[in-house]
């Protein structure tokens, strides 16, 4: 009887050490986001006084002028949307490419010191990626580049105006340079994981190498590929230094790739500590909320996407 | 390109109707045929096949021959290199690294480790079936049209539909399957899936087909169904197939060959071997004193 009583005290106190144990996971587990939704609350209340000033025209609004204090959104919006837009059309497809290379063709003994150099892209501080941008690539685009765009491709509308070197171009491929390893990163693995066995069936049907990639291994990596160019997107739209130092940090809103522009963390990056009036601060409080706003939805977006592509295909590895 | 040139067809009525070489040696069986045996065509033939991953050799000079619309069967315990040997017959061990191979493996006469030898094209006339289904994740209709689709054949939609209904037919899944060709093959049972393979390898009309413990994974019936199927596949096909199964060895295949650590032991018409080996290991493998 007493063994028994005994063993049930024990098995109590088990209970008990998990129930503390239990609870502190989830208080640790719930920080996270009870952060996240603290620095929204926080962007909130302190861009107050611009939101009932503005009011949603701040984002429409091509208008900055501390002086006067009127100010809008628009073209750092703008800026910080295209630049994403041409850094991941330009990383996706170097990405995943290498990622290929790299989990299908390269030699064995390429791999590795390979993988470890495109990682080591991600580690560079982005003020090094800004300080190459100004003395390598810009000069290369104002110089080369750049005119050769105008002189063959002049009649797009994306490639008009006079050759800055810095503007949108500069930064979106600074930006592509600084998302590939995310993309490579997890593309690579991803691929990597398709089964053998998929491949195998492929190679028995008489496929060639490139057959297999194309209908067998991209189809099932798919899903963990544009988790891959999510990461990278995130990376993107919030860059702030290399951005700031290539942009030109003009609020332009222009189809023209070569006009200089401006991102919402390059202004506030800028401004914050010049900001004068409670106006001005406020209105950059309120453009870090809406940075905050862009990548929470365009995360939601990219992850229902995800979703959607690969329901049918998830349970199939 | 090297090739031997075979005896394509030995002339009825010869006396001598085995292959030469040292198949015969290995093979008393067929050096004694039934008189009335038709002549049989070699149609593989692998000649001192040594394969090594890197440093390590897991086969030692393999003789193995495979005759017209036959069934051979590969047996042997675990790692005796059998399904490591049925790989090198369509190059599939291409793909793994560190990968070797010395001998020459002649199909239809053709040394396919001969430079410049399109395995591409090879592996279009030696089909293969894994130990697990591994269809892909595509409808049933694309998975068994994947393999006219990646050799550019049957262009018209019409033309892909009869190949696909014909494979079906000949691996008994058509009336099964007929009403949902554009669901998702994943969605079939076990044994559907291997019959779905079966079919997709079909489907770009190979001479040759290798089975690599197709119904291992598989419960009984479905088992049998793949047994009934490869009975019925030998109408038109050779089949070689390993299997560790010695009841399925002796129930389905004509000939049998034996492996044991990487070495050919003995080779024989399947109802003789299983009755009268040659060699002590073979008996004491299939009274299952061990493996």
């Amino acid at each position: 009887m007493s063994a028994t009583a005994s063993s049930l005290v024990r098995v109590e106190q088990a209970h008990w050490g998990d129930r503390v144990y239990s609870w502190a996971l989830r208080l640790i587990a719930a920080l996270v986001p009870l952060l996240i939704v603290a620095i929204g609350v926080e962007l909130y209340r302190g861009s107050q006084p611009s939101r009932v000033a503005f009011g949603w025209h701040f984002l429409s609004s091509s208008a900055w002028d501390p002086v006067f204090g009127h100010f809008g959104a628009w073209p750092y919006i703008y800026g910080t949307l295209l630049t994403t837009v041409l850094a991941l059309l330009i990383a996706a497809p170097l990405g995943v490419g290498t990622a290929l290379f790299l989990a299908e063709m390269a030699p064995l003994w390429l791999r590795a010191p390979l993988g470890y150099l495109i990682e080591l892209l991600a580690a560079v501080p982005s003020v090094v990626y800004g300080l190459w941008g100004i003395f390598v690539l810009a000069p290369w685009l104002q110089n080369s580049l750049e005119p050769w765009l105008t002189a063959h491709f002049g009649f797009l509308p994306f490639f008009q105006g006079a050759p800055y070197g810095v503007g949108f171009l500069a930064a979106g491929l600074i930006l592509a340079v600084m998302t590939v390893p995310f993309i490579v990163g997890v593309a690579r693995e991803v691929i990597a994981a398709v089964p053998v066995s998929q491949r195998e069936a492929a190679y028995a049907l008489s496929a060639t190498h490139w057959d297999a990639i194309w209908d067998v291994v991209l189809p099932s990596a798919r899903s963990g590929i544009l988790g891959g160019i999510m990461l990278g997107m995130g990376r993107a739209l919030g860059e702030t230094m290399a951005v700031t130092m290539v942009i030109g940090n003009r609020p332009t809103v222009s189809a023209s790739l070569l006009a200089p522009g401006y991102t919402l963390s390059s202004v506030i990056a800028n401004e914050l500590t010049e900001a004068m009036t409670q106006l001005h601060l406020s209105a950059l409080r309120e453009i870090g909320l809406v940075l905050f706003g862009i990548t929470l939805v365009v995360n939601i977006l990219a992850r229902l996407f995800v979703w959607r592509v690969t329901r049918g295909i998830g349970k199939v590895i | 390109m090297l090739e031997l040139r075979l005896p394509k067809k030995t002339p009825p009525g010869a006396e001598q109707a085995d292959p030469p070489g040292t198949a015969a040696e290995l093979d008393p069986s067929l050096a004694a045929p039934a008189e009335d045996a038709p002549p049989a065509r070699e149609v593989v033939r692998a000649h001192g096949i040594n394969f090594f991953y890197g440093q390590h050799q897991v086969l030692f000079n393999v003789e193995v021959t495979a005759y017209e619309r036959e069934i051979l069967a590969l047996i042997g315990p675990s790692g005796c290199g059998k399904s490591t040997f049925l790989r090198t017959l369509n190059r599939m061990n291409d793909t793994i690294p560190g990968a070797r191979l010395e001998g020459e493996v002649l199909i239809t006469g053709q040394n396919i480790y001969a430079p410049g030898t399109d395995v591409i094209g090879l592996r279009r006339r030696v089909g293969m079936i894994f130990q697990r289904s591994n269809p892909f994740p595509f409808s049933i209709a694309e998975n068994v049209a994947y393999g006219l689709k990646v050799n550019g054949l049957a262009k018209k939609k019409g033309e892909q539909a009869d190949v696909v209904e014909r494979c079906l037919r000949a691996t008994g899944l058509w009336d099964e399957v007929k009403d949902r060709l554009n669901k998702p093959a994943l969605a079939l049972s076990g044994g559907q899936q291997q019959r779905l393979c079966i079919a997709r390898a079909l489907a770009i009309e190979p001479e040759i087909l290798l089975m690599d413990e197709p119904a291992s994974a598989l419960d009984p019936i479905a088992t049998g169904r793949i047994e009934e199927l490869a009975l019925e596949l030998k109408e038109k096909y050779t089949i070689v197939i390993v299997t560790h199964n010695l009841q399925q060895a002796a129930r389905i295949s004509d000939r049998t060959s034996f492996f044991l650590m990487g070495r050919l032991v003995e080779s024989g018409r399947t109802q003789a071997m299983f009755t009268n080996p040659q060699r002590k290991e073979t008996e004491d493998y299939i009274t299952g004193r061990f493996g």
